[in-house]
C-alpha cells in the first residue's frame, strides 16, 4: 500500500466512524438548543464549540457527516447502477445504433451545467435530500458510461472474450462475466472520485438551501448559517468547511492511492 | 477538413435541438403555475384565466416550444413573467458581470496554474514537486463558496480591503468594478487552478518521455530548453480542453459564488428566477449556458483537427 492510500483510508475512516458512531451515540442531542450557552467556542464541555441556538457543533457534525455520506453514496449507486450497463451495452454493441444513440445521450448530459440543473431539479420537485440524490445522481450516469465503454471496448479486442465467443456465449453474458470484473478496478477508483465530488455537490445545495431540510443537520447548511456570524464567531464557518474538506481530501487520496495500488503497471514502475 | 467541420456542424445543430426539447419539457411538467403563482392564493380564477392568456400559457405546448425556439433563432428570448422585462435585456445586463468574471478567474486560475504546473513536472518526485501537488489536492477538496467566506472573513471583515460583497457597477470606474469582482473570482479560480496545475504537470510528465525530448536533448538544448521549446507546447492540448471547459463552468458555477457576494450575475438571475416560476427567464437561460458548453466543445474539436489530421478520421 502507498502513503496516498494509507492516509485517505485513514481520513474518510474516520468521517464514516463518526457518522456510524451518531446513531447511537453523540456527546449531546444534536437538535437540543440551549441558548444560554450560546456562540461557544470549543472548550471542555462542547468540544467544537456551540452554535446561535446553543446546539453543540461536535454533535451536528457527526450527524452531518451521515447525511454527506448518504446523499453521495446514493448519487454515486445511481450512477453505476445505470451508467455501467449501459457503458457495457454501448461497447459489445459497438459502432451500432444502440452505441451511439448511448454516447449522444451522454455528451448531452455533459453539456448541461450540472448545478444550475441540480438546482432546477430540487427547486422544482422540492428541497429534500432525496431530490438531492436524484439531481446529483443523474450527473454520474454518464460518467460512469463513459468510463466503462472506454475500458470494455479494449477489452472486446482481447483472446480472452474471442475465446468465450467461441464456446458460445452471448454479448450479455460476456459483459457480465469477463468484461465487468476487468473494470472493476477503474469503477472503484471512479466510484471514490465521484462519491468526493458527491459530498462537494450535496454541500453546495444545501448550502443555497436545496439540500436536506431542517432537523436534519447538514454541513453545507450549517455554513449557510454561520455565514452572518462569521465576523464574530469564525468557528461556525471554519469546523463544518474543515469536515468537508477533510472528508474530501481524504476520498480524493484514497481515489488517486487505489488507483496506484490496484494498477500493477504502475506498481512495477516503482 | 470541410466534410469533418459539416458532420460536426449538424451534431451540433442535432444536440441543441434535443437540448432545447429536454429543457422546455423538463421546466413544463415542473408542478407550479406561473400565473398562480405571481397573482398568490387569494386570485379569482378568472383573474389568473386572464393573466395565462397575457403570457401566453393558454397555447399549446408545441405552439409555446416552436414560439420559443424561434423567437431564440431570431434574437428575442420573449418576456419575464415577474419583471416584464424582454429577458434578452436581463441576459445581455447580467452578462456584464457574469463573463467579466469568468475571464477574472480564468486568468487568474491560468496564472496560477501554469508556473506550478510546470514547476511540479520540472522537479519531478522532490520536494517542491510534492509541495505543489499536496496543496492541489487541498485546493481541489476546498468548497468555492467556503473557500469565498473565508476570504471576507479575512479581507472584508478583518483587513477591510475590500467589501463584502455586492457590486460596485461599471459606470463607478473599471478599478471598482473590478475591485468588487476580486474577492469572487479568487474564490473561484483557486479550485480550477487546482485541477489545471495537474493537468499541466501530467500532460508535461507524459511529453518528457517522448522521442523528440530525446532528440531535442541529444542536440544540445539543456532540460529548461528543451521544456520550453517543445514540452510546453504539446503539452497544450489536454490543457487547452480543460481551459475551453473550465470556462464554460465557470460561467455557470458562479451561481453559488454569486449567492456568497451578492453578485448580480447570471447565476443569481436563474436562482431568483427559479424560485419566482419564471420560467421563461430559467429557460433562456439555461439554454444559453448549454449552447455556451456545445458551441466551446465544437470549436475545441474544430481547433483539434486543424492542428491534427489525423483527427479528422475519426468519429
Amino acid at each position: 500500500m502507498n502513503r496516498n492510500l494509507i492516509l485517505g483510508l485513514g481520513l474518510s475512516c474516520v468521517v464514516v466512524l463518526a457518522a456510524l458512531v451518531s446513531f447511537v451515540w453523540t456527546p449531546f442531542d444534536h437538535t437540543a438548543m440551549n441558548i444560554p450557552a450560546k456562540l461557544q467556542t470549543p472548550n471542555g464541555t462542547h468540544w467544537l464549540g456551540t452554535d446561535h441556538f446553543g446546539r453543540d457543533i461536535f454533535s451536528m457534525i457527526m450527524v452531518g457527516a451521515r447525511t454527506s455520506i448518504a446523499v453521495a453514496l446514493v448519487a454515486v449507486g445511481i450512477g453505476m447502477g445505470l451508467g455501467v450497463p449501459l457503458g457495457l451495452a454501448a461497447a459489445a454493441k459497438k459502432g451500432s445504433l444502440l452505441d451511439e444513440g448511448i454516447m449522444r445521450a451522454n455528451d448531452l448530459v455533459f453539456a448541461f451545467p450540472s448545478l444550475v440543473i441540480a438546482i432546477l431539479i430540487t427547486a422544482i420537485f422540492g428541497a429534500g435530500a432525496i431530490n438531492a440524490i436524484i439531481a446529483i445522481g443523474i450527473f454520474n450516469i454518464p460518467v460512469f458510461a463513459r468510463i466503462t465503454r472506454g475500458a470494455a471496448l479494449s477489452l472486446w479486442e482481447r483472446e480472452f472474450i474471442l475465446a468465450a465467443q467461441v464456446s458460445g456465449k452471448g454479448a450479455a453474458r460476456i459483459s457480465g462475466e469477463h468484461i465487468l470484473p476487468n473494470v472493476a478496478n477503474l469503477l472503484i477508483v471512479q466510484g471514490t472520485i465521484q462519491f468526493s465530488l458527491g459530498i462537494l455537490a450535496e454541500a453546495g445545495l444545501s448550502y443555497v438551501g436545496l439540500g436536506a431540510q431542517p432537523p436534519t443537520p447538514s454541513w453545507g447548511r450549517m455554513l449557510a448559517d454561520a455565514q452572518t456570524m462569521v465576523s464574530f464567531a469564525p468557528h461556525l464557518a471554519l469546523i463544518p468547511g474543515s469536515a468537508i474538506v477533510v472528508t474530501v481530501l481524504g476520498l480524493n487520496l484514497m481515489g488517486d492511492g487505489l488507483r496506484d495500488w490496484l494498477d500493477p503497471k504502475l506498481r512495477l514502475a516503482r | 477538413m470541410l466534410r469533418y467541420a459539416l458532420k460536426r456542424g449538424l451534431s451540433l445543430a442535432i444536440s441543441l435541438a434535443v437540448a432545447s426539447l429536454v429543457i422546455f419539457f423538463v421546466i413544463e411538467i415542473a408542478p407550479g403555475d406561473p400565473a398562480s403563482f405571481m397573482l398568490g392564493i387569494n386570485a379569482e380564477p378568472d383573474t389568473v384565466a386572464a393573466l395565462r392568456t397575457e403570457l401566453g400559457l393558454d397555447q399549446s405546448k408545441l405552439q409555446r416550444y416552436l414560439g420559443w425556439v424561434g423567437g431564440m433563432l431570431s434574437g428575442d428570448f420573449g418576456m419575464s413573467y415577474t419583471y416584464r422585462t424582454p429577458v434578452a435585456e436581463m441576459i445581455a445586463d447580467r452578462m456584464w458581470v457574469s463573463l467579466p468574471l469568468a475571464i477574472y478567474a480564468l486568468t487568474l486560475s491560468t496564472l496560477i496554474a501554469f508556473p506550478a504546473g510546470i514547476y511540479a513536472a520540472a522537479r519531478r518526485g522532490k520536494p517542491g514537486d510534492m509541495a505543489v501537488m499536496g496543496a492541489t489536492q487541498l485546493g481541489v477538496a476546498v468548497p468555492n463558496f467556503w473557500f469565498a467566506m473565508i476570504l471576507v472573513l479575512i479581507f472584508a471583515i478583518n483587513l477591510r480591503w475590500f467589501g463584502a460583497g455586492g457590486f460596485a457597477g461599471w459606470d463607478k470606474g473599471f478599478g471598482a468594478a473590478m475591485k468588487s469582482l476580486t474577492l469572487p473570482a479568487i474564490a473561484l479560480a483557486l479550485p480550477q487552478a487546482a485541477i489545471l496545475a495537474r493537468v499541466m504537470r501530467s500532460a508535461l510528465l507524459d511529453i518528457l518521455g517522448e522521442d523528440f525530448m530525446r532528440t531535442a536533448r541529444a542536440k544540445g538544448l539543456t532540460r529548461r530548453q528543451a521544456l520550453w521549446r517543445h514540452g510546453l507546447r504539446n503539452a497544450m492540448i489536454p490543457v487547452l480542453t480543460i481551459i475551453g471547459l473550465q470556462f464554460s463552468f465557470l460561467l455557470a458555477g458562479a451561481i453559488i459564488i454569486e449567492q456568497v457576494f451578492f453578485l448580480p450575475g447570471l447565476g443569481r438571475l436563474v436562482f431568483q428566477a427559479i424560485s419566482a416560476r419564471d420560467l421563461i427567464v430559467v429557460e433562456s437561460v439555461v439554454m444559453l449556458l448549454v449552447f455556451a458548453v456545445i458551441s466551446v466543445n465544437f470549436l475545441v474539436d474544430l481547433a483539434y483537427a486543424l492542428v491534427d489530421p489525423r483527427l479528422r478520421s475519426r468519429t
